[in-house]
């Protein structure tokens, strides 16, 4: 139960949470082309980073427990991806 | 054993906390679990329910990926449909009760009760607001019409933000139980696990949302 | 503390409440135990009944509709309310924290509210069975959609029933890495606590996709969801991918517990050392891994394109090479062993010969060529039977004869368990090898008629499911008449934690938590000469 974290760090996590949501915001005024949702993922996953890294606690976690929060994350993957690439190969006759 | 007696021991079996419970139930007592490992072995078994939440609503980000990738027009067709200014307002909403309850946490680990009842009830009070927001939002969609039948891109988007604002309810549950016995005086900083882990929960409510916004809201 | 350890966990407190309420694990175990063995007479039933109409083509003894709703409620309450929890839930409960050396798991009062979730899961299955669903037990839309039974308090039922399994694994996972005894290093665990691990694994990262499934059925069905209509634009076979992405590993959930049975029997009743402990743990890492990278191959005949289908049926030869490196691990740890044949090391036994028939098959099935034959006939039908029965049921009734002792303080009679054994696998062979054949030939499964050709293989089928009754009926008649009122701490001479402390074990497990020195599978001539 170390010092995780301190109030003032909270607060400025807090605000750059609130800057990318600005950021996101703004940047789904332009049209990236295919770029559109890798854009908006991306940012999201920094947030989504920065919330579990700090407000989580996760930088201060030990090995076992960062293995638990990220494997879901690659089943996920591979759910997406196999289910995709049967969906998407299909010929029709 | 009646009804009434076997009822209320139910109650009290999920609610009182362990060293108050009747003696048929003090069995758990018995281990005497060093509390740093009690409080290390709590954290890991939420971080592991919360690997069950993520594969719950994957399920949903998985339809998404392939349906969007199918209907691109019906996605953003939907998608421009749905209030921007609603939705962005609920995530920064979020984003502040996530930061309101990490507060908590660490003001429990100073005994700053007064603090923590303060941060637990903006928390609980934020998830109040993102609820009547989207019952707003709700409202609008099925007086024009708008359902979870109506197509696919509809069907996403209620099944997961429905079920998303299922787990804020849960979430402000939770913490409002947390908060119930913080008042009775039950946490301190040898002993606040329990309000640790509740704000693991909240975070995750708080992640999967930022994630639902920009691909249900923005990419129209 | 108190006075608890004088008295035995059975003894230590009687009446409803103390069952009922109760965070010991011993008595969580055995609570289990009751209430999946009730499920599985009712569901055994059911599948003797459907199989009794098969006797003839043609109605024999219930129109197609209930013969729909037998097969349904024998593969789903066979599935979600026995196999699943099984031998995780009975045993893994009951021997964790014992073969660890704890007072009980990390979460007791997590431990009790998983109970109390699975018992309200089999209140709202329960409920169901006004209108029985018809679907299958894998719930497949369209029909599933369109079925009028009551799809949707069923599959509520399942749904809640995932969690009680949820909470489960996240216990285990916990309780093995936080509560092993001082010197309980990881390559000293037993390596039924290495497979419930894996098992709780499964359970944990598998049950949630399912659980989402469900929900998406339920919303279809009553929201109009458009996930899986056509009409809508969805997919059908989408539901079959978030389907099997659970079922997939689920049959491992069932498999690997018993696997860890088969573990811990054969080195006892060899009087050997394990042959290989490092890969039987690593394997069922690599299972629980591995699981989740071809759930495909149930689907191989859906639509699925080539290619998905040909990676699918790769990983699946891929996934079968961690349960053969267990196979050769205990024929090997036999060799050259003192055998003797009780009649726990009978069904170890049986259950190596018999899941390797059911595992060998299951390439016949990987194998695009042949699969497009086979899928959907009576072979898989065989197949998940002899891996299920051959495997997870012999390994259960194994640890239910093995275990005997430790959990009730008695003994029972050898002479009688082994011709019961005798029943039991003649008539499951009876009934199930006759299937792989009629499946070549072309049977379809779920088939309420058929053509007369097949009605000797489903005559003689069905003769097998009443000698399996019958070796099953005696095998629990024998186990409630105990020859002995008391049983020693360690009849079998185990080097496992459990066996060192009284048979039943009291309420806290041990005096004093004991510290590991040794190998759990310390066994020989030499090593017990010397000790």
């Amino acid at each position: 139960m170390a010092s995780e974290g301190s109030y003032r760090q909270y607060v400025n996590i807090g605000i750059l949470l609130m800057a990318l949501t600005v950021i996101t915001v703004g940047a789904a005024q332009f049209d990236f082309g295919p770029f559109n949702v890798p854009i908006a993922l991306i940012i999201a996953s920094i947030k989504a980073t920065f919330v579990a890294l700090y407000f989580m606690h996760l930088k201060h976690e030990d090995t076992m427990t960062r293995i638990y929060a990220a494997y879901p994350l690659f089943l996920l993957f591979l759910l997406i991806a196999f289910t995709a690439t049967d969906i998407f190969t299909r010929v029709s006759n | 054993m009646g009804l009434l007696s076997g009822t209320s021991k139910f109650i009290k079996a999920l609610t009182y906390p362990s060293d108050m419970l009747p003696p048929i139930m003090a069995d758990d007592e018995h281990q005497h679990v060093d509390p740093e490992l009690e409080h290390a072995a709590s954290k890991f078994g939420m971080w592991l329910f919360l690997a069950t939440e993520v594969l719950l609503f994957g399920g949903l980000f998985a339809a998404y990926a392939i349906y969007r990738a199918k209907y691109p027009d019906m996605f953003h067709h939907g998608s421009s449909s749905l209030n921007v200014v609603l939705g962005s307002i609920n995530t920064i909403i979020l984003i502040f009760s996530s930061f309101t309850v990490v507060v908590a946490v660490k003001a429990i680990q100073e005994n700053k009760i007064k603090l923590v009842k303060l941060m637990l009830w903006i928390t609980i009070a934020c998830g109040a607001i993102f609820g009547i927001n989207k019952f707003f939002e709700y409202s609008y969609k099925i007086h024009h019409g708008i359902t979870p039948g109506t197509d696919i891109f509809y069907s996403l988007y209620y099944a997961a933000t429905g079920i998303h604002m299922l787990h804020v309810l849960i979430g402000m549950g939770l913490l409002s139980f947390l908060l119930y016995r913080t008042s009775k005086g039950y946490y301190s900083k040898d002993n606040f696990t329990a309000i640790e882990i509740g704000g693991l929960y909240w975070h995750l409510v708080d992640v999967i949302w930022i994630y639902l916004f920009p691909l249900l809201y923005l990419i129209g | 503390m108190s006075t608890d350890n004088e008295k035995n966990y059975l003894e230590n407190g009687k009446g409803f409440s103390s069952w009922f309420f109760t965070m010991d694990h011993k008595r969580l175990g055995v609570m289990y135990l009751c209430g999946i063995g009730t499920f599985f007479i009712i569901a055994a039933i059911a599948s003797v009944l459907l199989r009794a109409e098969h006797l003839s083509p043609g109605r024999t003894i219930v129109d197609a509709h209930t013969y729909n709703v037998l097969f349904t409620l024998h593969g789903s309450m066979m599935v979600f309310l026995f196999i699943v929890p099984g031998v995780a839930a009975t045993f893994g409960n009951f021997l964790i924290p014992l073969m660890i050396g704890a007072r009980d798991v990390i979460f007791p009062k997590l431990n009790l509210y998983s109970f109390w979730i699975y018992c309200l899961g089999a209140v709202i299955f329960l409920f169901a069975l006004a209108a029985p669903a018809d679907t299958g037990w894998t719930f497949y839309t369209p029909y599933s959609i369109e079925s009028g039974t009551n799809v949707i308090l069923i599959t509520l039922g399942i749904f809640v029933l995932g969690f009680s399994s949820i909470l489960t694994g996240i216990n285990f996972i916990v309780t093995i890495h936080k509560l092993r005894a001082p010197g309980m290093t990881w390559d000293r665990l037993p390596l039924f606590c290495w497979a419930a691990y894996s098992t709780s694994i499964l359970q944990v990262l598998a049950t949630p996709v399912v659980a989402i499934t469900l929900v998406l059925l339920i919303g279809e069905r009553y929201w109009g969801l458009g996930f899986f209509d056509p009409a809508k634009g969805g997919d059908p076979v989408l539901f079959q991918h978030f389907f099997w992405f659970y079922s997939h590993p689920a049959v491992y959930i069932m498999i690997l517990p018993a696997m860890g049975i088969i573990s811990e029997i054969i080195p006892v009743f060899s009087r050997k050392p394990i042959f290989g402990y490092k890969s039987i743990a690593y394997s069922s890492l690599a299972i629980a891994l591995i699981s989740f990278l071809v759930w495909g191959h149930h689907m191989f005949t859906s639509g699925q394109s080539k290619l998905i289908n040909i990676i699918f049926s790769a990983i699946t030869f891929a996934v079968a090479i961690p349960t053969a490196i267990k196979v050769f691990n205990w024929l090997w740890t036999m060799y050259k062993g003192s055998i003797e044949l009780s009649a726990a090391m009978l069904y170890a036994l049986a259950f190596i010969f018999l899941f390797t028939i059911g595992g060998l098959t299951g390439l016949h099935l990987g194998a695009l060529a042949s699969t497009i034959h086979l899928h959907d006939t009576y072979f898989v039908v065989a197949h998940m039977h002899y891996v299920m029965i051959g495997g997870t049921l012999f390994g259960l009734f194994a640890a239910l004869h093995f275990w005997y002792p430790k959990m009730w303080g008695k003994m029972f009679d050898e002479f009688r368990a082994k011709i019961a054994f005798v029943f039991i696998f003649i008539g499951f062979n009876v009934t199930f090898f006759p299937q792989f054949i009629m499946g070549t030939l072309g049977m379809p499964r779920r088939y309420y008629n058929y053509d007369p050709e097949f009605t000797i293989f489903h005559q003689i089928s069905t003769a097998g499911t009443w000698l399996m009754a019958l070796g099953f009926i005696f095998m629990l008649y024998n186990f409630f008449r105990p020859i002995s009122k008391t049983a020693e701490a360690n009849p079998y001479k185990s080097k496992s934690l459990e066996w060192s402390i009284p048979s039943p074990p009291p309420t806290l497990n041990f005096d004093e938590i004991p510290t590991v020195t040794e190998s759990t599978y310390a066994y020989g001539n030499k090593i017990e000469r010397e000790t």
